[in-house]
């Protein structure tokens, strides 16, 4: 940007909201160097900060605490990051009516603490440390607990955001139950901060449960996986979680059970008969990694790929079919799996990458490169093909129209 | 009345469809002058009724094309009329679209026509072990094509999720007769959630033409409790008890003292005598942890003063609590020869003050309420009481039922729970939401609609006309002055 244009953009932005400096590398979005950091500390204060990005044709990227930041594609261009870590506030937790309204910038351990005092969790796994609201709506993340209680998409009940024209707008409320008006939250989860800031959320909880197991059983085949997920979905247990991990030919199914005590004594035992021999089980809490993607901690390349539940066993031997070194683990439940590619060959994770995404859009789910280097990043199509994405841009277009808001990161370079 | 258009339609119309589903006879368009509010009634210009996606299409395609504005229906039991006819519109009936695509339990799926009904669903998954959960009140008629368009609810959906938590993909007719896949088979499909918006959306994006549904594993043990209790206050008392105990009953449902003598005087389900208010309890789920909430419920319910308990012995029994409850709505009409439902959402710890604020209300106007609600949600549904042969007796139930939604609004709730918003609470919509808040919603309808010809009128009052600058106001649209659109 231009030295006075950027003085112009700076003042403006710093009149609507005093916190701004100049960016630094720490603030790159996926390798583009923004100009300027905006931290606003109110709802009002992203509004005059996005009116004032808008007047000066600012390109605009919201952060939380930037945990999933280099997630989708690198935006076409990033002048200004809106830095929502001041806005953290926990604002309400009304535990009789089971619902918590939080800031974007809010911690989800944050949210966690706070609800837990009246024995209640907002359902929602941490599936990166220090994953704020903001980010996890963005990005829809989600982790085994998504089998019982959805996903965020699903909790999510009131949402306030600040449109790209710096208008403040809100949709559902403060209820459970509410079918007024068009569901905006249901289209700003999973859209990647290209639609709007979200500033606020109002969530659904549920009541932490007294009791709980974890029945694991390693597998030796994608068939053995496939016939002992299967064998729990249909066994009456209401399993909280069915995961798979999956790699070096080789992997486990794991069952969370939660309820009352005597109930996941029963369930637990049901279960272990199930899984058969060499099933064991765990009281107490819940392996660290248990809600971390499989890429944590590491460089890897990043897929999520979906799939109709009785596929697992087709995707878990196309994943591996090309000898690539991969970790998978995700829901098997829920036909939602997470892999770590550590292979680093572009063209094998290329190959890999068609492969798998035929297969999964066979079973009726897509494949989708959340992450990667960046020469992974420049050789593969990350979001694949998308049904109705002319609809989604006339979406974009009315949101949106300049297309400053994270401009490129989302899919068909919305 | 753009005349040469609905002519222009009904020619298409008649080119893809057999002669029986073009329907243009007036004494048979007005059989689908209403939907389940039959207060308002609109004769369509022309019925359609096709049986495919291309048929269904067609119809919308024309109408796009020359500006004829359509309304979707499936069997016409909403609540808010959200599928009442344009009168110079078309109305596509989803009834022939009955087919029940695949069931595949291995998935947890179903693929299903929209005019499928609701219970159909259900029939066809029980023999796999598995159930469609969403049941609202009207589940043996009611169609998933109308429960998607009003994201319906029913007694379950405390534990269960609405209609958006089961709908995972569509076949979907753009406003434009475009035929697009929303969502798919697995979850999260890449791109916005544009299913999560139509869903709920009453109709005015578009038409889903096949549904992908969510099956849920039968519950290993369900039980039954009947809980009478002098007051309502007690009841509330007793739902916040067990809610607070960490329990999240797959139900639990209250009547008050008059809403309990409509349904026995109807139904004869012999609710504890004398009670002023009743609890419908319903625990699902495996069999040890069922059993003991069962224990927990009965305990916490004594607690708060029930001076009767029934567990159902049998499915008989649970049939006969139930039928009190699915009833109610009817029933009322054996002591009121006409009533108002309102569907207002309160939070659930609001509900005694709720309660005594419409009590008040009752007395202060004399209009008589019956309330039956979804206590675990907060979801209520007043019943206004009136006699419309008795002058301004309409005006005072049509008064005290606006009172009720504003009292919701003043706890922090939503004016509608599960039946829409339809033509019904248009008026309503900006007590809830300000401008902006409408405003942005518009921005999603001029995505999928921009010329607005999909079920004009509904849930949204007087909207910019798209492409139009927000509160800037000049002149009529072009749309308008061509006679093409509605002047909203």
């Amino acid at each position: 940007m231009a030295t006075r244009t950027l003085d112009e953009a700076r003042s403006a932005v710093k009149s609507a909201c005093g916190d701004v400096r100049d960016a630094g590398t720490s603030d790159d979005v996926d390798g583009v160097t923004p100009s300027l950091v905006a931290r606003p500390a109110s709802t009002e204060q992203v509004a005059d900060v996005m009116r004032a990005a808008a007047s000066h044709g600012l390109a605009v990227v919201p952060r939380g605490h930037g945990t999933k930041l280099s997630w989708g594609r690198p935006p076409e261009r990033a002048d200004l990051v809106v830095d929502l870590s001041r806005m953290d506030a926990v604002l309400d937790h009304a535990s009789g009516d089971l619902i918590v309204e939080a800031q974007a910038g809010a911690g989800l351990a944050d949210v966690q603490r706070a609800v837990a005092i009246a024995g209640q969790r907002l359902s929602v796994d941490e599936t990166v440390p220090g994953a704020t609201v903001g980010g996890t709506l963005a990005t829809a993340a989600s982790g085994p607990g998504r089998l019982l209680s959805g996903t965020v998409r699903d909790l999510l009940i009131g949402v306030t955001v600040v449109r790209a024209d710096g208008v403040v707008a809100h949709a559902g409320g403060r209820v459970v139950k509410n079918v007024a008006g068009y569901d905006l939250g249901k289209l700003v989860v999973g859209s990647f901060g290209t639609l709007a800031v979200v500033t606020e959320a109002v969530f659904r909880l549920h009541p932490i449960p007294a009791a709980r197991s974890l029945v694991t059983r390693d597998v030796a085949t994608p068939a053995e996986a496939q016939r002992l997920v299967q064998a729990v979905l249909h066994a009456q247990v209401v399993p909280s979680a069915v995961e798979i991990r999956w790699g070096d030919g080789r992997g486990a199914v794991s069952v969370l059970l939660e309820g009352r005590e005597t109930g996941v004594r029963a369930r637990t035992a049901a279960t272990v008969a199930l899984l058969g021999d060499g099933a064991t089980t765990a009281t107490g809490d819940l392996p660290d990694d248990w809600s971390r993607y499989p890429w944590h901690g590491t460089p890897a390349t990043a897929l999520k790929a979906t799939f109709a539940v009785s596929g697992l066993e087709r995707v878990l031997a196309d994943a591996t079919a090309g000898g690539d070194r991969i970790d998978l683990r995700g829901s098997a439940g829920a036909g939602v799996t997470y892999l770590a590619v550590h292979e680093t060959d572009v063209g094998a994770v290329a190959a890999l990458v068609e492969r798998l995404r035929r297969t999964c859009a066979s079973l009726g789910g897509a494949l989708v490169v959340l992450d990667g280097p960046a020469d992974v990043k420049a050789a593969v199509d990350s979001w694949g093909p998308v049904p109705a994405l002319d609809l989604m841009r006339r979406v974009k277009h009315q949101f949106d129209p300049a297309r400053t808001l994270s401009p490129g990161r989302f899919v068909g370079g919305i | 009345m753009n005349r040469t258009g609905l002519n222009a339609v009904t020619i298409a119309a008649q080119r893809v469809l057999p002669p029986d589903a073009v329907i243009t006879d007036h004494t048979r368009l007005r059989t689908y002058d209403c939907d389940g509010l039959a207060q308002y009634r609109v004769t369509p210009a022309l019925v359609v009724l096709p049986q495919t996606t291309g048929q269904l299409a067609a119809v919308v395609r024309a109408c796009a094309e020359h500006g004829v504005p359509f309304v979707a229906r499936g069997s016409g039991t909403g609540l808010s009329g959200g599928a009442l006819p344009h009168a110079d519109g078309v109305l596509v009936v989803t009834s022939r679209m009955r087919a029940i695509l695949a069931v595949r339990p291995d998935d947890q799926r179903a693929v299903v026509q929209p005019g499928v009904v609701n219970l159909d669903v259900t029939k066809a998954a029980t023999g796999f072990g598995y159930y469609y959960a969403p049941d609202p009140s009207s589940q043996q008629v009611c169609s998933i094509g109308g429960n998607l368009a009003e994201n319906s609810g029913g007694a379950h959906c405390l534990k269960y999720g609405f209609t958006t938590n089961h709908v995972v993909g569509a076949e979907f007719v753009t406003p434009d007769g475009d035929v697009v896949a929303l969502g798919g088979t697995a979850p999260d499909a890449p791109g916005y959630d544009l299913l999560g918006a139509v869903v709920g959306s009453e109709g005015t994006l578009g038409v889903a033409t096949s549904v992908t549904l969510r099956l849920v594993r039968l519950p290993e043990d369900v039980q039954t409790v009947l809980c009478g209790f002098a007051t309502t206050d007690d009841a509330g008392a007793a739902t916040t008890a067990i809610i607070s105990a960490g329990i999240v009953p797959a139900a639990i449902e209250m009547m008050d003292a008059l809403a309990i003598e409509a349904a026995e005087a109807a139904v004869h389900c012999q609710y504890p005598e004398g009670a002023g208010a009743v609890l419908v309890i319903e625990l699902d789920g495996p069999a040890a942890d069922v059993s003991a909430e069962l224990d927990d419920v009965q305990r916490l319910c004594r607690e708060s003063a029930a001076f009767e308990i029934r567990v159902a012995a049998d499915d008989a029994e649970r049939a006969l609590i139930w039928k009190g409850r699915k009833s109610a709505f009817a029933a009322v009409g054996r002591i009121s020869p006409d009533y108002i439902v309102q569907d207002g959402v309160i939070p659930r710890t609001a509900l005694p003050e709720v309660l005594l604020a419409i009590a008040d209300l009752s007395s202060r106007t004399g209009v008589r309420v019956a309330n039956v609600f979804h206590a675990g949600d907060g979801n209520l549904h007043p019943l206004v009481l009136f006699d419309d042969s008795v002058d301004g007796a309409g005006t005072a139930a049509e008064e005290v039922s606006g009172a009720i939604l504003d009292l919701c609004l003043a706890h922090g709730g939503s004016i509608t729970g599960e039946h829409g918003v339809g033509a019904d609470k248009v008026a309503y919509m900006p007590r809830m939401f300000t401008d902006d808040d409408l405003d942005t919603m518009q921005m999603v309808r001029c995505a999928f609609d921009p010329a607005g010809i999909a079920n004009p009128g509904k849930v949204f009052p007087t909207p910019r006309l798209c492409g139009e600058v927000p509160g800037r106001h000049r002149g009529a649209h072009p749309l308008v002055e061509a006679g093409v659109a509605e002047a909203f």
